[in-house]
């Protein structure tokens, strides 16, 4: 490449347990953080001020846990990709661990475009915080599933909109784990819902009485749609090992 | 009864920044509590952002955590939100490091860095499940104790927190520890017996050791209640620096914080003389770190934080021996740290420092901040903040002319003399800076920041009355009028709180009842202009039969018995008393480290002395540069007719300490007004 070494890598890592508090900001901020603790050789803008080279996936909310979250990165040198993440792991608050780097075509479409779906497993609660029946919420998940729509308010832009969340949802399927749980493969695009969203949807058009309320939500994965395949982000729009070794 | 997480985390996601409550920092400890292991609970009575970076805090944490027999985790105010689903759910305050109760530590001790946060302390001991007052602690409950700059005058909060630590608490905090541990490990026989063995330590202050006779409204004598209970107690000072190479693993929250950078202390102590500054009276001498050893500790630092920005911390850090090598080789990446930006909290008023703040910021000068601290050379005189307005100019000259576009000017106001000259020598020191912006751009703009200011224990300023509400008030409207239709931009800190900061600067035990009444009637974070309300202070005065003015407004005269008289910060009374003497006669005092001793008691009775680097005085500008300190001075001014010129006032903290203080010990509330 012009301008020495350009190295794009797509890594994958999880936010599990107490760190599921932080922001999604805050995690940006850790991961800057780490790349400097373990002195990797990331890329920076041109300009006044540079800025590391590095763009986030979808953004995860505060509270949420994900053993799914990605990030495309600029190396300006080769780098080691299997020690990488046992270092970058090291290097972060427990609960944020690597756990894949592949290397990344050039000029491959930015995750938050490219990711169409998602998948969230979601421990649901009554708003009270008590546990709910699994055939009581089986029941009323089923009905609000053969409804024409899920109208729920959401905020916008500081409003709130009216918005209909069942053409979000793929699937919302019960599972009689302990607690019961749902699992939910919501689109991203063209539009998209965050769970607890689908969660009020269903609260409204069935009247759940005591409501409903996400205990728990965990991301499980994530998935690029093209051309009638679905791939998981670390198979898509890699770049094959021999090219890797070129660059060097 | 150990791990609250599980009770503590479904209240998580009801409220504002849940990552207040869960520790994680890197350089964060999980200590394992034994029966042999005192426990020592710190507390920073704010929130978990201003509180997080308090270095004290954090070289205490450190200290305790080495030892063998003592174990150290750390507690913050929870934000209202999360203490009303606490108080909801009978959740006591905990522990971010291992969410353990409060009440399972053998100590609580806290941090005060500033008067308005005591109704806080008493709420968190509420919340521990504590009796607030000492007298109905059972042996069973944790011994409260206190320390930071607040602690040099601790008697409002005599009733309230068992023991205090005066000064500096690296060497002290294991000497409590000590007598705590031995306490804990006999049983916790006697609440009494382990105070009285805490009041023999050097620098530890046990308030229920000690009788407080009135004559009137006056306190008559203090006296203590045992013979081997000292009469006076002395501040702790740690003599070296370089043998405190603290923090060594500086914690990194998750969340962002004030000053969330790699902090290194660069030197303790200040002998500026500035006469409104408490920090610059009770820390002396001055004590540099080595610089080799700052090298060491930026580049460990940086590695392992992560970090890339570092400020180098002190009450004027211009001052340090070799500040300009130390700041050229960090940004110029000789110390080996990579890319870093450099932060220099306290700046000086000349070229020198500009010539520093060129060298840090290389690119995009938008913002510099100088404290003139006082409109004119007379009044700067008064308070011994020796500024020319050349070097004012001559600095900001500098600044423009590198491409700076706003400069930002603090001063206080209700000065001991302060008149409205005075006032509007601000207005007039202002514009003047404007045009000397509007030679290189067009976009020059300049910030006056005006604080009220608190008289503080300790300091020359101790006998002066505050500026009351009013008089306040009247002058910063003076100031803002003076200013209209000029580039300057006016910022001002609440008139009220500062008048509630003052009843508690200089307040006596019948204050404790005040402060008790307030927090009883929900008023929590005082330093939060949201949270705040005179009202609630001044009725409960009131309540107490106590006269506000009494406390804040009246000068002190020389014979009184001051409420903090047995604390000793080793500045002796004749000296305070003259240099306040001085200042009324508008008599600069020069800098005694780079000038000979006068005797101002510290180093003479602790046998201390600087630890300087450099024998000479830094480049540059009159602060400290040998300038003829009498020019100016030549017009005699009367102690009265000054006096009444100003009488009456209120103000805050003064804006010096402030900042300084939140260099590493105590950042000001983030939603003040100015």
């Amino acid at each position: 490449m012009k301008g020495g070494a350009h190295n794009p890598v797509r890594l994958r890592y999880t936010k599990r347990g107490k760190v599921r508090w932080i922001s999604h900001r805050d995690v940006a901020r850790a991961l800057e953080r780490a790349f400097r603790i373990t002195k990797l050789p990331l890329a920076f803008t041109e300009g006044f001020s540079p800025r590391p080279k590095v763009s986030f996936g979808l953004a995860l909310s505060t509270g949420h846990e994900s053993e799914a979250e990605y990030l495309d990165l600029v190396f300006a040198d080769e780098v080691e990709l299997e020690a990488l993440s046992v270092s970058l792991t090291d290097a972060l608050p427990d609960g944020i661990a690597v756990t894949g780097a592949v290397p990344l075509a050039e000029r491959a479409p930015a995750l938050q475009e490219a990711v169409t779906a998602v998948v969230w497993h979601v421990e649901p609660t009554r708003a009270d915080g008590t546990p709910i029946d699994a055939s009581e919420l089986g029941q009323h998940v089923d009905r609000a599933l053969q409804l024409p729509a899920l109208p729920t308010s959401r905020r916008r832009k500081g409003r709130d909109v009216e918005e209909d969340v069942l053409p979000v949802i793929r699937r919302c399927d019960l599972r009689t784990t302990n607690p019961v749980s749902l699992e939910m493969e919501l689109t991203t695009q063209p539009r998209s819902a965050k769970p607890g969203d689908v969660l009020a949807g269903i609260v409204r058009a069935t009247d759940l009485p005591g409501g409903l309320i996400e205990a728990r939500v965990l991301r499980t994965h994530q998935w690029i749609e093209r051309d009638g395949t679905r791939l998981e982000p670390l198979n898509a729009d890699t770049r094959p090992r021999a090219l890797e070794a070129r660059a060097s | 009864m150990s791990d609250l997480w599980p009770r503590i985390e479904p209240l998580l996601a009801r409220v504002e920044k849940p990552a207040r409550y869960i520790g994680m920092e890197q350089g964060s400890v999980r200590p394992q509590h034994e029966a042999g292991r005192v426990a020592f609970l710190l507390i920073y009575p704010d929130t978990y952002e201003i509180g997080l970076p308090n270095q004290g805090l954090q070289i205490l944490y450190e200290i305790l955590n080495e030892r063998p027999d003592a174990v150290a985790e750390r507690a913050y105010s929870p934000w209202t939100d999360m203490e009303s689903s606490m108080r909801r759910a009978g959740l006591p305050l905990f522990s971010v490091d291992t969410h353990r109760a409060a009440r399972d530590f053998d100590v609580l001790a806290f941090n005060l860095s500033a008067e308005l946060v005591y109704t806080n302390l008493l709420n968190l001991v509420d919340l521990s499940g504590v009796a607030v007052r000492n007298e109905d602690r059972s042996p069973a409950d944790p011994i409260v104790i206190a320390g930071g700059h607040c602690a040099y005058n601790p008697e409002p909060l005599a009733e309230y927190v068992d023991a205090f630590v005066i000064g500096d608490g690296e060497e002290v905090v294991s000497e409590i520890a000590d007598v705590v541990g031995a306490w804990k490990r006999g049983g916790r026989a006697s609440r009494e017996a382990v105070l009285r063995e805490l009041a023999t330590i050097p620098g530890v202050y046990v308030p229920s050791m000690y009788q407080v006779d009135y004559d009137g409204q006056h306190i008559a004598e203090v006296r203590p209640r045992f013979a081997d209970v000292p009469a006076v107690v002395d501040k702790r000072t740690v003599a070296d620096l370089a043998e405190w190479p603290y923090p060594k693993h500086q914690l990194v929250p998750l969340v962002e914080v004030v000053h969330d950078r790699l902090n290194v202390e660069i030197f303790r102590g200040c002998t500026r003389g500035c006469r409104f500054c408490q920090a610059g009276m009770i820390t002396r001498p001055v004590r540099e770190r080595p610089e080799e050893q700052v090298r060491t500790m930026v580049r460990e630092g940086l590695a392992r934080t992560g970090y890339d920005e570092v400020a180098l911390t002190s009450l004027s850090s211009a001052d340090f021996s070799g500040i300009d090598g130390v700041v050229a080789d960090l940004v110029n990446n000789q110390v080996g740290t990579g890319q870093v930006s450099v932060s220099l909290p306290s700046l000086r008023v000349d070229a020198f420092s500009v010539k520093i703040a060129t060298e840090i910021q290389k690119v995009r000068r938008t913002g510099l901040t100088f404290a003139p601290e006082a409109g004119s050379w007379r009044l700067r005189q008064v308070i011994n903040k020796l500024i020319l307005e050349e070097d004012l100019y001559s600095a900001v000259d500098a600044a423009y002319s590198q491409g700076w576009r706003r400069v930002k000017l603090y001063f206080l106001t209700g000065l001991p003399t302060e008149m409205d000259d005075d006032t509007l020598g601000i207005a007039a020191l202002a514009k003047n800076v404007v045009d000397i912006g509007r030679k290189y751009t067009k976009q020059a703009s300049c910030t006056v920041s005006v604080g009220g200011f608190v008289p503080k224990p300790h300091t020359p300023f101790q006998w002066f009355g505050q500026n009351s509400v009013d008089e306040l008030s009247r002058k910063i409207s003076l100031l803002r009028t003076a200013t209209k239709g000029t580039k300057a931009q006016v910022k001002w800190h609440d008139p009220s709180a500062t008048f509630a900061e003052g009843i508690v600067s200089r307040g006596d035990r019948r204050i404790g009842r005040v402060i008790e009444a307030v927090w009883r009637a929900g008023g929590t974070f005082q330093e939060w202009s949201e949270h705040f309300s005179l009202d609630r202070w001044v009725d409960a005065m009131h309540a107490q039969g106590l006269d506000p003015d009494w406390y804040v407004t009246r000068h002190r005269n020389h014979d009184e018995v001051l409420p903090w008289d047995h604390i000793a910060a080793g500045l002796h009374h004749d000296f305070l008393w003259q240099d306040w003497q001085s200042a009324l006669a508008e008599h600069g005092l020069p800098d005694c480290r780079w000038t000979p001793c006068y005797d101002c008691g510290v180093c003479t009775d602790y046998a201390l002395e600087h630890v300087v680097a450099s024998p000479l005085a830094p480049a540059g500008g009159s602060q400290g540069t040998g300038q003829d300190l009498t020019a100016g001075a030549g017009i005699p001014v009367r102690f009265l007719g000054k006096h009444e010129a100003v009488s009456g006032g209120g103000a805050e903290a003064n804006s010096q300490a402030r900042r300084a203080a939140a260099a590493g010990v105590s950042p000001a509330a983030a939603s003040g007004p100015v």
